[in-house]
């Protein structure tokens, strides 16, 4: 077990797959580039047979001088070709182990393992790439020399000893194929065209088709005109609205088949080591996240998904999921399928004693004010130098973004409660946020000149892995909630000494909870 | 647990409205030497300009350097002062609360249980003015790291003693 170890020897294979597929490109610009003639497809050939047998060599290297062992308190990994390299991630500090298989190594029967430390996207541990087998096996190791280190310190979950197999928990939150294709109805993205536009560019790049040259579109556009001016009024309306219809098409089967190939078979299911979540058509991703590491829940959704009662819940923690700070555990869902999950992770939804606080009136008209005033100024410029009519534009845009502010602001809300803080914000799309007062790390107060002279104030709170903040707080409710918080904080110190004390305070602390109510 | 965590923070929340602990004088005077030698490259750029367009009769003599001047003195005598005024700090059993800011005020508080490591910090210029920068790491996104500069250098090392004393084993 203490003996280092390598990982597959097929991920040898798959490097030099990788180093081939980056030459493609670049032999692809050879072959159609016009340099060197007649070889230039002899010369593509080459590039690309020169990368396979350079990525073969370097990966075969890299593998053989990469080793991992498993330890007694940590996980070793030592790499590096000339610059050799040490790292140890002790079990404790790992926050999750994900396994991520895509599509090549998965026909291949291999997957990613990596190691979530909090550390922040590429400084974590990765193990690429180990069969699934024993992928499966190291992160069932992890989790249980990890708990193993932990059952003194936290108390062991409730339904730990009941239920017995580990990795199959009860199924939370899955999304069939009719699920996702809604879903993927919300999904309208004309991202297709952006990546259009870069391919166009990298083409122009590597090409002598010189694209930006604006008379080549010119003659091609004059051309089309002139069949199109040919036309008539009714078919130029029917081609545009072709168009626009055309435009609605892409964008929504982009949306869809990203969805699908994102969320495909998504799972989400509690098991006795916290939650674990599956998805993907081609890349295969498998997550498990310890229950005890959610540090708060974001509830979001859509501006038109919204009207159909459709949120999306993500887990805020230390550990990352794929570029993004928070776990997405359920991107698509009714409100009374996300409640069920919120209660699993330890969370409870606002219910309705629950008392909401709004921003300060001072805040709302504030920004009103300001958000109106670039338009105010672009009005009195137009009025003074333009034409009549013109400074209404901008007068009307300026009475829209004040009013929209104004608005806003009923639905720029926060409450408290003796275990948790919610806020939401968003006008068309509401974004909710719930965070346990207890893991938080620190309450900061911040006022800008203009929040000093109105007497609110911003309160940032420290969230391992996220951010939380509520603008515009009355300067003496800031103060009170922050007492409050610190003082949860402090009480959760306290009450591993002494029971009754942590008892007491909790009366002490409804308390100070009303007494927030009454501000 | 040591017995410095023995008070209970119940019966004595931190207030608010507390007296804040200034910070050593020294910091002033460290802030105005900082200020000085970041005013310095400037007042040379204007001496430079100033005899570049001396043989011009449209500009009257000291018209960039003068403005340059003032505010540099500005910067040098009245900020520092102002900013030093400004700052202040409030340790209690179990948390630090850092006051800072002339326009943007910042008012954080950390507990001294959520601390995930400390950092006294000497640059050459507080190691001449005996002063030291106390900075705590937390595992929060915002105020990652709250930096609590011009710090007796005997008193910030004691305060990390004092805080040290505090962070437990926890898990995140």
């Amino acid at each position: 077990m203490i003996q280092p170890q390598r990982t597959a020897p097929i991920s040898v294979v798959l490097g030099a797959i990788g180093s081939i597929r980056s030459a493609i490109i670049p032999a692809i610009a050879v072959a159609f580039s016009g340099i060197g003639g007649a070889g230039r497809m002899l010369g593509a050939i080459g590039v690309v047979v020169a990368a396979a047998i350079i990525g073969t060599l370097f990966s075969y290297i890299a593998w053989r001088r990469l080793t991992y062992t498993i330890g007694e308190q940590d996980i070793r990994v030592e790499s590096g070709v000339l610059s050799r390299s040490a790292r140890s991630v002790p079990y404790e500090r790992i926050q999750d182990v994900s396994l991520e298989a895509k599509l090549l190594p998965r026909l291949l029967g291999l997957v990613a393992v990596k190691f979530e430390t909090g550390a922040g996207g590429s400084e974590d541990l990765a193990l690429t790439y180990l069969t699934t087998a024993e992928g499966e096996r190291l992160r069932r190791l992890v989790r249980e020399r990890r708990d193993d280190g932990q059952q003194a310190a936290t108390s062991a979950d409730p339904a730990a000893s009941t239920s017995g197999d580990a990795d199959k928990g009860d199924v939370l939150f899955a999304m069939g194929p009719r699920r996702l294709l809604r879903f993927g109805l919300f999904e309208f993205s004309l991202a297709v065209f952006a990546v259009l536009g870069g391919l166009l560019q990298y083409v122009d790049m590597v090409t002598d088709i010189d694209l930006w040259n604006g008379d080549l579109w010119r003659g091609w556009l004059e051309e089309q005109g002139t069949i199109i001016a040919s036309l008539g009024p009714y078919a130029q309306a029917a081609g545009a609205t072709a168009g626009l219809f055309g435009l609605a098409l892409i964008g929504l089967a982009t949306g869809i088949l990203r969805t699908f190939a994102r969320d495909w078979g998504f799972t989400l299911s509690r098991s006795t080591r916290g939650f674990r979540r599956q998805r993907g058509l081609f890349t295969r991703t498998d997550v498990v996240m310890p229950a005890h590491r959610v540090q708060a829940l974001v509830i979001g959704t859509g501006f038109m998904r919204y009207r159909f009662g459709w949120h999306g819940l993500s887990f805020v923690s230390l550990a990352q999921d794929a570029g993004n700070e928070s776990h997405v555990v359920a991107p698509f869902a009714q409100m009374d399928e996300i409640a069920p999950i919120v209660a699993a992770a330890g969370f409870h939804l606002p219910d309705e004693r629950i008392n909401w606080h709004r921003a300060s009136r001072r805040h709302r008209n504030d920004t009103a004010i300001i958000s109106a005033l670039p338009f105010v100024v672009a009005a009195i410029l137009g009025a003074v130098l333009a034409p009549l009519g013109v400074a209404l534009i901008p007068l009307g845009l300026a009475v829209v973004m004040a009013g929209a502010q104004l608005y806003a602001w009923e639905f720029r809300r926060h409450a408290i409660d003796p275990e948790q803080i919610f806020s939401t914000t968003g006008l068309m799309s509401p974004t909710s946020r719930i965070a346990t007062r207890q893991k938080l790390h620190s309450v900061e107060i911040a006022q800008g000149p203009l929040a000093r002279w109105r007497g609110y104030a911003t309160v940032h709170l420290g969230l391992a892995g996220g951010s939380f903040s509520i603008p515009g707080m009355p300067l003496k409710t800031a103060r009170i909630l922050r007492a409050s918080i610190l003082d949860t904080i402090a009480a959760t110190d306290y009450s591993q000494i002494d029971a009754p004390l942590d008892q007491a305070f909790n009366t002490d602390q409804s308390g100070l909870a009303a007494n927030l109510a009454a501000t | 647990m040591d017995k410095s965590s023995a008070p209970t923070p119940v019966d004595q929340p931190s207030d608010d409205e507390g007296e804040l602990t200034r910070l050593h004088p020294n910091y002033a005077h460290a802030l105005r030497v900082q200020a000085a030698l970041t005013a310095i490259p400037f007042l040379i750029g204007s001496l430079v300009l100033e005899t570049a367009f001396r043989d011009q009769a449209a500009f009257p003599s000291g018209i960039i350097a003068g403005p340059v001047l003032l505010i540099a003195l500005a910067l040098i005598i009245r900020i520092p002062a102002r900013r030093y005024h400004a700052r202040g700090y409030q340790i209690s059993a179990d948390r630090l609360r850092v006051v800072r800011g002339l326009l943007w005020r910042s008012d954080t508080v950390v507990p001294f249980s959520r601390v995930q490591h400390i950092d006294v910090h000497q640059g050459p210029l507080e190691r001449f003015f005996g002063i030291a920068t106390l900075t705590l790491h937390t595992a929060g996104n915002h105020n990652a790291s709250v930096a609590l500069p011009g710090l007796e250098e005997a008193r910030a090392r004691e305060m990390r003693e004092d805080i040290r004393a505090h962070i437990r084993r926890e898990s995140l």
